[in-house]
C-alpha cells in the first residue's frame, strides 16, 4: 500500500531537483553565506571582549528581546552567544520563507496550474508529489544545516565550537523542515496556491508575534510558538537539544497529517472551501488609481511593516549607542564630526540614509509597475477604454510619491517608538522625523527617474535598480572607502542635508524637486507618444 | 455612415512592415469580418485603431476622428475584446467586469447579470483560477454589457466551447439588430460566414481580398472527394469546378455552391461509392491566392 501510494518517489524527487537546480542552491548558499559573513563581521564590529560586553549592555532591552529573542549568556557575550542571540531567529525566518515558497511551488502551485494532473496520469502514486517534496525539503534543509554548522565552525571564533555550530545549523534546518511541513499541510487545506501561501505566511507571522509577546512578558506563551522553541536551544551557551527534537518531531507530525489528508482528497480539491470573492467591484476599485492601488496594496503594506521593523531595530539599540560607538573606530570614521551633538545624533543621518534608500525600493516598484503591466498585456484593457495615458501613469506616479512618504513615516515611527522604549533621554519625535523626511525630495527624484524610464526607455527600466544600487554603494560606503565626493553627488541621496547635524537647506530641496519634476514631465510626454506593447 | 476608415495605413516595427497600405471601410450597422492567419497583422491593425500603436503612415479614423489623437473620446463609444485576455490573478471576474464597464463609461446592470448567466460565468472566482475560456468570457461580458456603438473583437471565440460560441454569436447578431457595428477579427471561416456582412482578408500585412460575402462567393467553395464505379469526365468542362485531381477511382475537386446541385446529379449517374465534402479552409484560400487561380491577383 505504502509503495503503491508513493510509487516513483525517488524519480519525482530527482525531477524536482532538476527543476530547482538553480533556485535551490542559490537559496541554500545565500543563507549559509549570510550566516558566515555576519559572524565574520562581528569580529570587525566588536573585536575585543570589552566591545562585546558593551554590545551586550546595548542589546539587553525589551525591544531587542521582542525582535530577536531573549539574550542568553549576556554576561559572557562571546561570538557564539552573539550569533545565537542576534542572528539565529532572523535567519530561521528566512529559512522558513525559503521552505514555504519552495513547498507551495511544488505542491499546490503545480496542482493549480494543472501540471500535477499530467504527472498523475503516469505511473505515479497518489502521495508521490507530497512525499517527494518532503524528501527534497528534508535534503535541502539538511544540507543547509551541515553547511551552516561547518561554515561557522571553520571560522574558529571565540565561543563558536563544533557542538554549538552543529546545534545552530540543525536548529535552522529543523525550522525550515517544519515550515515545509506546515506548508504541505496548508496545501491540503486550501485549494489554491495564493491561499496556501497566505495561510503559511500567516502562521509564520503569528509564530513570530506570539514568541515576541511571550519573550517579553510571559515565558509560557513562547512555548506555543515554534520560533519560541528555536531561541530556547540557547545555542553556544547551554546547547539544549530538546527544542531541536521538539521542532523535528512537530515537522514529522505535520507531514504525516498532510500525507493523510492528501490521501483522502480529490485532485484539485481542498478541505477549506475557497472563500468566494466579491461578485461585484467596490466603488473604490473603479478608476485607474483604484486599480493601481489595489494591485499594489499588498506591496505597500508589506514594505511599510518591513520599514517599521527596520526603524525599530535601529531604534532599539539607540539607548546605549553613545558609549558603544565611542569605542568603535570603524564607525567613527564614517560619522560627520560635529560639535554639540551626541554620537547617537550623529549616527542618525547614516541610519536614515540606509532607510531612505530601502524606501526607494517600493517607490521604484510602484512606478515601474506601469511597465510590468504592459509586458503582461494588461495595459490594453485600460487603454482600449476611455482612459488617457496621462491618467494611468499619473496614478502610478502618485502612488510612488505617496509610498515614499508612507515608508519614511513607518521607519521614523519604528525608530522613535523603539528608541523611546529603550533610551533614558529619548530623542524628540520631531528630530527623528526631520532627519527622515529630509530624504523625501531624493525619493521624488527616484520616482521621476522611474517615470522617465517607463516613458522613454521602457526596455531599460532595470537601469533604475542599478542606479539605486550605485546610490547605496557611494552614499553608504563612500565615506568608509574614502571615495571622491563627486561620486556621491551623482546620486540624489548624496545631496540631502544630513539632519539633525546639518541644517535643512531649502535651496537643495527645491533643486531636487525641480529635477524630479523635469524628469516626470519628460517621462509623461514620451509615454503619451510611444507605442504600447500590450 | 462610415464607422472605421483607414487610408493607406502602414505600421512598421523597425525593419518589419506589419501593416502595408491597408484600406478598410466599416459602415454603421454592419458586421465586418477581418480574417487572416496568425501573424498577418490583424492584432496590429486593431491596436492602431485603438490608438495603442501609432501609425507610421496613412490614416486611421474611427467615427470620423483620428484614432491616435482622439483615442479617449473614441473609446467612450467602443467595446473591445482582446485576442489574449490576461487578467489580474487577485481580482475576481466580477470585479474586472465592473472595472472595465466603468472605465469605458456607462453600462447596463441588468444586461450584465443576464450575460453572466448566459455565459455561465462564476464571477466570485479570482481571475488566477480561470481557464482561458473563462477569461475570454469575462472580456465578452464586459464588452457586451457596455452600451457601445462599435464592438472591436479580436479572435473573441478562441477558447470558447461550442455552446458558448453559440451564445457569443447571438450577442453579435443582437448588436447588429440594434444598429451597432462590429469589427470581428477571426481565423475561423465558418464563424465569419455566419456573422459577417462584409469581409477583408489580410496576409502579411496586406489586404488581399475585400468585399461582401456575395462578392467573395468563391470563399464558399466546397471541396469534394468522390469515388465512383463509372469514370467521370464531365468535370473538366463544367463551370464552377476547380482544382481537379484524380487518384485511381477517386476524384477530388472544389466546386462553387451554386453549381453543386447539378454536379451532384451528374455524379450520381456515375454511381457514387464514397463521398466526402468539406468546407474550404482559410488555407485553401491562401493557397489559391498564391497560385493565382480563381481571381484575386
Amino acid at each position: 500500500m505504502f509503495q503503491q501510494l508513493n510509487h516513483n518517489m525517488g524519480s519525482y524527487a530527482r525531477f524536482i531537483l532538476r527543476r530547482d537546480r538553480f533556485r535551490l542552491p542559490v537559496w541554500v548558499i545565500s543563507l549559509v553565506l549570510l550566516t558566515v559573513v555576519t559572524a565574520m563581521s562581528y569580529t570587525l564590529l566588536a573585536p575585543t571582549e570589552q566591545d562585546r560586553a558593551m554590545m551586550a549592555a546595548t542589546v539587553a532591552n525589551p525591544a531587542v528581546t521582542a525582535m530577536f529573542g531573549p539574550g542568553w549568556g549576556l554576561d559572557n557575550y562571546h561570538f557564539g552567544a552573539i550569533m545565537g542571540h542576534q542572528m539565529l531567529l532572523f535567519t530561521a525566518l528566512l529559512v522558513a520563507v525559503m521552505s514555504i515558497l519552495l513547498t507551495v511551488r511544488h505542491t499546490r502551485g503545480d496542482e493549480e496550474s494543472g501540471r500535477i494532473e499530467m504527472i498523475r496520469s503516469l505511473p505515479v502514486g497518489r502521495l508521490t508529489i507530497l512525499s517527494s517534496t518532503a524528501l527534497v525539503m528534508f535534503g535541502a534543509n539538511l544540507v543547509l544545516a551541515l553547511l551552516t554548522a561547518f561554515g561557522l565552525f571553520v571560522l574558529g571564533l571565540e565561543g563558536i565550537d563544533w557542538h554549538g555550530s552543529l546545534l545552530y545549523g540543525a536548529s535552522l534546518g529543523a525550522t525550515g523542515f517544519l515550515f515545509a511541513a506546515v506548508t504541505g499541510l496548508f496545501a491540503q487545506l486550501s485549494d489554491n496556491s495564493r491561499g496556501t501561501m497566505g495561510y503559511s505566511f500567516a502562521f509564520l507571522g503569528l509564530a513570530y508575534l506570539v514568541r515576541g509577546i511571550g519573550d517579553v512578558g510571559n515565558e509560557t506563551l513562547s512555548w506555543f510558538s515554534p520560533l519560541g522553541w528555536i531561541v530556547r536551544t540557547q545555542v553556544y551557551v547551554n546547547n539544549y537539544w530538546g527544542p531541536f527534537l521538539l521542532i523535528t518531531g512537530a515537522a514529522i507530525a505535520f507531514f504525516a497529517l498532510a500525507l493523510y489528508l492528501n490521501s483522502l482528497r480529490d485532485l484539485g480539491a481542498g478541505f477549506i472551501p475557497a472563500k468566494p470573492g466579491r461578485k461585484t467591484a467596490s466603488p473604490l476599485l473603479l478608476s485607474p488609481l483604484g486599480l493601481a492601488f489595489r494591485l499594489q496594496r499588498g506591496t505597500i503594506i508589506g514594505w511599510a511593516v518591513a520599514m517599521f521593523l527596520l526603524g525599530a531595530s535601529y531604534g532599539s539599540v539607540l539607548g546605549d549607542l553613545d558609549s558603544y560607538l565611542e569605542s568603535m573606530e570603524i564607525i567613527r570614521d564614517v560619522l560627520i564630526v560635529a560639535e554639540g551633538f551626541s554620537l547617537t545624533e550623529q549616527f542618525i543621518p547614516m541610519l536614515m540614509a540606509v532607510m531612505a534608500m530601502s524606501a526607494a525600493i517600493p517607490v521604484l516598484l510602484m512606478i515601474l509597475k506601469v511597465r510590468a503591466e504592459e509586458s503582461r498585456n494588461r495595459m490594453e484593457h485600460l487603454l482600449a477604454r476611455a482612459v488617457s495615458r496621462t491618467s494611468i501613469l499619473g496614478s502610478y506616479m502618485l502612488l510612488s510619491v505617496l509610498a515614499g512618504f508612507v515608508m519614511m513615516l513607518a521607519a521614523i515611527l519604528g525608530m522613535w517608538s523603539a528608541g523611546a522604549a529603550t533610551m533614558e533621554a529619548p530623542l524628540a519625535l520631531s528630530t527623528i522625523s526631520n532627519a527622515g523626511m529630509t530624504y523625501l525630495p531624493a525619493l521624488w527624484v527616484m520616482s521621476g527617474i522611474g517615470a522617465l524610464m517607463v516613458g522613454l526607455l521602457p526596455r531599460a527600466v532595470s537601469f533604475t535598480w542599478f542606479y539605486l544600487g550605485y546610490s547605496f554603494f557611494v552614499v553608504y560606503l563612500g565615506a568608509l572607502l574614502q571615495l571622491p565626493v563627486w561620486m556621491a553627488r551623482l546620486s540624489p541621496f548624496g545631496h540631502v542635508p544630513k539632519l539633525p547635524v546639518e541644517e535643512a537647506n531649502f535651496a537643495v530641496y527645491t533643486i531636487l524637486a525641480f529635477i524630479a519634476l523635469v524628469l516626470t514631465v519628460i517621462g509623461f510626454g514620451s509615454y503619451n507618444r510611444r507605442d504600447i506593447a500590450g | 455612415m462610415t464607422v472605421i476608415k483607414t487610408t493607406n495605413l502602414t505600421k512598421r516595427f523597425g525593419r518589419l512592415t506589419a501593416l502595408d497600405q491597408v484600406n478598410l471601410e466599416v459602415k454603421q450597422g454592419e458586421v465586418y469580418g477581418f480574417i487572416g492567419p496568425n501573424g498577418a497583422g490583424k492584432t496590429t491593425a486593431i491596436r492602431v485603431l485603438l490608438g495603442i500603436l501609432k501609425a507610421t503612415g496613412g490614416q486611421a479614423t474611427v467615427f470620423g476622428k483620428d484614432a491616435w489623437k482622439h483615442a479617449v473620446e473614441i473609446h467612450r463609444r467602443i467595446a473591445f475584446v482582446p485576442g489574449e485576455v490576461n487578467l489580474w490573478s487577485n481580482l475576481t471576474g466580477g470585479e474586472v467586469i465592473d472595472l472595465f464597464v466603468k472605465l469605458r463609461g456607462a453600462g447596463n446592470k441588468n444586461r450584465r447579470e443576464e450575460l453572466v448567466k448566459k455565459f455561465d460565468l462564476d464571477t466570485a472566482k479570482k481571475c488566477g483560477t480561470y481557464s482561458k475560456g473563462n477569461r475570454q468570457k469575462v472580456a465578452l461580458v464586459a464588452a457586451f454589457a457596455s452600451d457601445a456603438d462599435l464592438y472591436i473583437l479580436d479572435e473573441p471565440s478562441a477558447g470558447l466551447d461550442p455552446l458558448m460560441e453559440q451564445v457569443f454569436q447571438e450577442c453579435v447578431l443582437e448588436a447588429r439588430k440594434e444598429g451597432k457595428s462590429v469589427f470581428l477579427s477571426s481565423h475561423i471561416l465558418s464563424e465569419v460566414e455566419k456573422l459577417c456582412d462584409r469581409i477583408s482578408i489580410i496576409r502579411q500585412g496586406r489586404i488581399i481580398e475585400s468585399g461582401s460575402l456575395d462578392e467573395l462567393r468563391h470563399l464558399t467553395r466546397i471541396r469534394v472527394r468522390v469515388e465512383t464505379r463509372k469514370p467521370v469526365t464531365f468535370l473538366k468542362d463544367t463551370k464552377g469546378v476547380y482544382d481537379i485531381g484524380e487518384k485511381g477511382q477517386t476524384i477530388s475537386f472544389q466546386v462553387d455552391t451554386e453549381v453543386l446541385g447539378d454536379v451532384m446529379k451528374r455524379l450520381s449517374e456515375a454511381e457514387i461509392v464514397k463521398l466526402e465534402s468539406q468546407p474550404p479552409t482559410l488555407e485553401d484560400l491562401f493557397m489559391r491566392h498564391y497560385r493565382g487561380v480563381g481571381g484575386g491577383q
